[in-house]
C-alpha cells in the first residue's frame, strides 16, 4: 500500500514538473528574447513595468536559471504578479478558488445520486418503463449543451418564478460560505443542478452497464442463496462490486472541474476558476493564465491521486500489486 | 420437486432448459444427481429457489411440506441459508472479491440469526472453518478470498452453506473446478457432514465416481429429462437406460483398467424445439422406430422399488457387456 501510494505520488509530481516545463516553454521560451516582458506586462504597459519585470524574472540570464527561478517561485507558492490589475495571481485565484470549489463540492453528491440511483434502478429493471424513462432523460441531458440548460433552468425557475412573484432562486451571481450559508446555497441551487444534470447522464449509463455486468457474477448468486433481502443483494453486494469504473469517471470528472467549470461559471456568473481563465485570456492577461493553468494542472493530478488511493481503498485485490 | 419445468424466453425462441423434472430426496439422504454438461442440472435445482435470473418456472417444488414456487420471495429468502445451504459450481467467482472470507461467512449466519452478536458469530465462523479442514481459521478468517486457494475457498463457500445447520445441502459440481487431491478432500467433508450432522444432500456432478462414494440415490439427467433413477446399486449394476449405460462405458476408469473408453457419440439436442421422441434417439444405439415419434415415460423397471427408467426397451432388459467396466469404475473409487 506504502509502495503503491509513494509510485503513485512520484508519478503526479512528475505530471506537474511537466506541466511547469509546457507552460515555461511556451510564455518563457515561445516568444522570443526581448518580448516574453512585454507579453507578461499586458497591453498598453509603461516600458517602466516592462524594465521591472524582466529584472524580477531574471530575464537577462540563460534560459535555465529563468526557469530555476520559475520553479522555485512555484514551489515558494508563488504564483506570480498580475501586473495589469496590479495584484498577486495568489490573491486572484485564492479569490476564485472558493467559488469554483463551492460548485463542485455541491453538484457533485447531486450527480452521484442521480446517476447512480437510476443507473441502478435500470440495471435492476431492465427495459422496464422505469429503465427506459432514465435512459430517454438521460440521453437528453447528455446532449444538452451545459449553456443551453443553464440559461433554460435561469428563465424558468430564476425569471419566470420571481416575474410571478415566487423568488425561491436568486439571480445568478455567488455569495461566499463565510458571509451567509443559506444564500450561498441558495445562490448555487441552480449551477448545481445544471451541472449535476448534465453530468448525471453519463453516470445513469455507466452505472447501469457496470451493474448489469456485476448482477449475473456468481457471488451475487451466493448472496441470494444465503437469504440476504434482495435491497442489501443490490446495493451491499453488487454495487459495491460495480463501483470501480463509476469512481474512476468521477475523479476524471471532478479533476476537470477543479479547472473550472467554464460553462457554467460563465452562465451563472459565478467568478471562479474558469471565469477567471475567461476574462484572463479575453485581456491577454498572461501571468493569470498561467496561475491557473498550474492550478487546474494540479486539481487534475490531486483528483487523480484520490481516485487511485479509493481503488485501493475499495477493491482489496489492487493493494497487492 | 413435481414436474419441474425452466423455460427462457430468448431472441432465438424458448429455452426448454429442465422439462418435467421429478425427484425427491428424504432427511439425511443423499442423492447423486448426474448428467452430461448442459443437461438441466443446475436449473433443476436452483430454479425453484429463485435463483435462475430470467427463467420462468412451472410445476411444484415442495420442501418441508410447503411449495417453494407458492412461497412468498420472502419466506423463500428465510428458508435459503438457513434451512437449506447452496455450494456452486465455481469456488474461485462465488466469493464476492472485496469482502474478507469472515465477514461473508458471518453474514449468513447474521441475516438469519440477528439475536447473535457480532462475537458470537465470530466465534462460529471459526468452528465452521475449522470443521471444513481450513488450517489457522483465526487467521485466515480475515483474508479475503483471492489469499484463498482454490480447494480452501470451496470449503469455505461450504462452511457458510452449513452455517446455520441445514436440513438440506444443495452441492453444485463441488469437485470439477479444483484438482483431484483437493476434490478428495471436499468429499470427505462431505462424507462428514452427512454422517455426522445427518444432513440431507443433492450432489450434482458428472462425475460417475463421485456418485459411487457418496450417494444412495441416484437421478440421471438428459436434455432436462429424467432418464433413469434408483439405487446407486440399481443404477450401477441393473441399470436399464442406454443412456446411463453410456455414462458407465465412458467412465476413465474403465479405460486404465481395460482400455476400452467409449465415449457417447454425438451431441445432446438443442434446448430450443427438443425433438419429439425419445431425447437420447439419435445418439442410442438399440433405437427402435417407436423412439423417434413417440416419447417414452418413465416407468418402474427392474425388480426395486423407486428404480424407474424411461425406454421403451423391455422391462427386464439387464446389463451384460458393460459390467467390466462398472466393476473397475467401482474399484476405483473404493480405493
Ligand atoms: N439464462 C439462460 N438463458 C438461456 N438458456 C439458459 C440460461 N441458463 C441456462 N440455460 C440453458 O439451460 C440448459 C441447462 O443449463 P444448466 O446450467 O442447468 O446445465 P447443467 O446441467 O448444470 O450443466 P453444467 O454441467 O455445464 O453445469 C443449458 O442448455 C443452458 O444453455
Ligand atoms: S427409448 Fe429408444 S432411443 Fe430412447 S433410450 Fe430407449 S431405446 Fe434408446
Ligand atoms: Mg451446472
Amino acid at each position: 500500500m506504502i509502495r503503491f501510494l509513494a509510485r503513485r505520488i512520484a508519478l503526479g509530481v512528475l505530471v506537474m514538473w511537466c506541466v511547469t516545463l509546457v507552460v515555461f516553454l511556451i510564455f518563457y521560451v515561445g516568444p522570443g528574447a526581448g518580448d516574453v516582458a512585454r507579453a507578461l506586462a499586458g497591453r498598453e504597459a509603461p516600458p517602466s513595468t516592462v524594465a521591472l519585470i524582466a529584472r524580477n524574472l531574471l530575464l537577462d540570464r540563460p534560459w535555465y536559471v529563468q526557469y530555476g527561478h520559475f520553479l522555485s517561485q512555484l514551489l515558494h507558492g508563488n504564483l506570480g504578479y498580475d501586473y495589469y490589475n496590479s495584484e498577486s495571481v495568489n490573491t486572484i485565484i485564492a479569490q476564485a478558488f472558493p467559488v469554483t470549489f463551492s460548485l463542485i463540492i455541491g453538484a457533485a453528491p447531486l450527480w452521484l445520486a442521480f446517476g447512480i440511483l437510476s443507473g441502478v434502478y435500470s440495471a435492476v429493471r431492465p427495459r422496464s418503463l422505469g429503465d427506459r424513462t432514465f435512459t430517454g432523460v438521460a440521453l437528453l441531458f447528455y446532449s444538452t449543451p451545459t449553456f443551453v440548460l443553464g440559461v433554460l433552468l435561469i428563465l424558468v425557475l430564476y425569471y419566470e418564478l420571481t416575474v410571478h412573484g415566487v423568488s425561491i432562486f436568486p439571480a445568478p451571481g455567488y455569495v461566499p460560505f463565510t458571509q451567509s450559508p443559506l444564500q450561498w446555497a441558495r445562490a448555487l441551487i441552480l449551477p448545481w443542478l445544471a451541472l449535476a444534470l448534465v453530468l448525471a447522464a453519463a453516470y445513469t449509463r455507466l452505472t447501469r452497464s457496470s451493474m448489469l455486468d456485476v448482477l449475473g457474477e456468481d457471488y451475487v448468486r451466493t448472496a441470494r442463496a444465503k437469504g440476504v433481502p434482495e435491497r442489501r443483494v443490490i446495493f451491499r453486494h453488487a454495487l459495491r462490486a460495480a463501483l470501480n469504473p463509476i469512481v474512476t469517471q468521477a475523479g476524471i470528472d471532478i479533476g476537470v472541474l477543479f479547472g473550472g467549470a467554464v460553462i457554467t461559471e460563465q452562465v451563472f456568473d459565478l467568478p471562479g476558476l474558469g471565469w477567471v481563465a475567461v476574462h484572463a485570456i479575453q485581456e491577454q492577461d498572461l501571468p493569470v493564465i498561467i496561475g491557473v493553468v498550474v492550478v487546474a494542472s494540479a486539481g487534475v493530478v490531486a483528483a487523480n491521486l484520490i481516485v487511485d488511493i479509493l481503488y485501493a481503498v475499495l477493491d482489496p485485490r489492487v493493494r497487492l500489486h | 420437486m413435481d414436474n419441474l419445468w425452466v423455460r427462457f424466453h430468448t431472441p432465438d425462441g424458448v429455452v426448454q432448459a429442465v422439462r418435467g423434472v421429478s425427484f425427491a430426496v428424504e432427511p439425511g439422504e443423499t442423492l447423486g444427481i448426474v448428467g452430461e454438461s448442459g443437461s438441466g442440472k443446475t436449473l433443476a435445482t436452483q430454479a425453484a429457489f429463485g435463483l435462475a435470473a430470467g427463467a420462468r418456472v412451472e410445476g411444484r417444488a415442495v420442501f418441508d411440506r410447503r411449495d417453494l414456487l407458492e412461497m412468498t420471495v420472502r419466506d423463500r429468502r428465510e428458508i435459503l441459508g438457513s434451512q437449506v445451504g447452496m455450494v456452486f459450481q465455481n469456488p474461485l467467482s462465488s466469493l464476492h472479491p472485496m469482502y474478507r472470507v469472515g465477514w461473508q461467512l458471518s453474514e449468513a449466519i447474521r441475516i438469519h440469526d440477528r439475536s447473535m452478536s457480532r462475537r458470537a458469530a465470530h466465534a462460529r465462523v471459526v468452528e465452521l472453518l475449522s470443521l471444513v479442514g481450513i488450517p489457522q481459521p483465526e487467521r485466515r478468517i480475515d483474508d479475503f478470498p483471492h489469499q484463498f486457494s482454490g480447494g480452501m475457498r470451496q470449503r469455505a463457500m461450504i462452511a457458510m452453506a452449513i452455517a446455520l445447520g441445514p436440513a438440506l445441502l444443495i452441492a453444485d459440481e463441488p469437485t470439477t473446478a479444483v484438482d483431484v487431491t483437493i476434490q478428495a478432500q471436499i468429499l470427505q467433508v462431505l462424507k462428514q457432514l452427512k454422517e455426522e450432522l445427518g444432513i440431507a444432500i443433492v450432489m450434482i456432478t458428472h462425475d460417475l465416481g463421485v456418485i459411487a462414494q457418496l450417494a444412495d440415490r441416484v437421478v440421471v439427467l438428459y436434455a432436462g429429462k429424467v432418464m433413469e433413477q434408483g439405487s446407486v446399486r440399481d443404477l450401477f449394476y441393473e441399470h436399464h437406460h442406454p443412456y446411463t449405460e453410456g455414462l458407465l462405458r465412458s467412465l476413465p476408469a474403465a479405460e486404465t483398467e481395460r482400455g476400452q473408453l467409449v465415449p457417447i457419440e454425438g451431441q445432446p439436442p438443442s434446448p430450443i424445439d427438443p425433438p419429439p421422441g425419445c431425447p437420447f434417439a439419435p445418439r442410442c444405439r438399440y433405437r427402435m422406430d417407436r423412439c423417434v415419434v413417440e416419447q417414452p415415460r418413465l416407468e418402474p423397471v427392474g425388480g426395486h422399488r423407486g428404480h424407474d427408467s424411461a425406454c421403451f426397451l423391455p422391462k427386464d432388459r439387464r446389463p451384460s457387456d458393460d459390467r467390466i467396466a462398472v466393476e473397475a469404475a467401482k474399484g476405483d473409487d473404493s480405493g
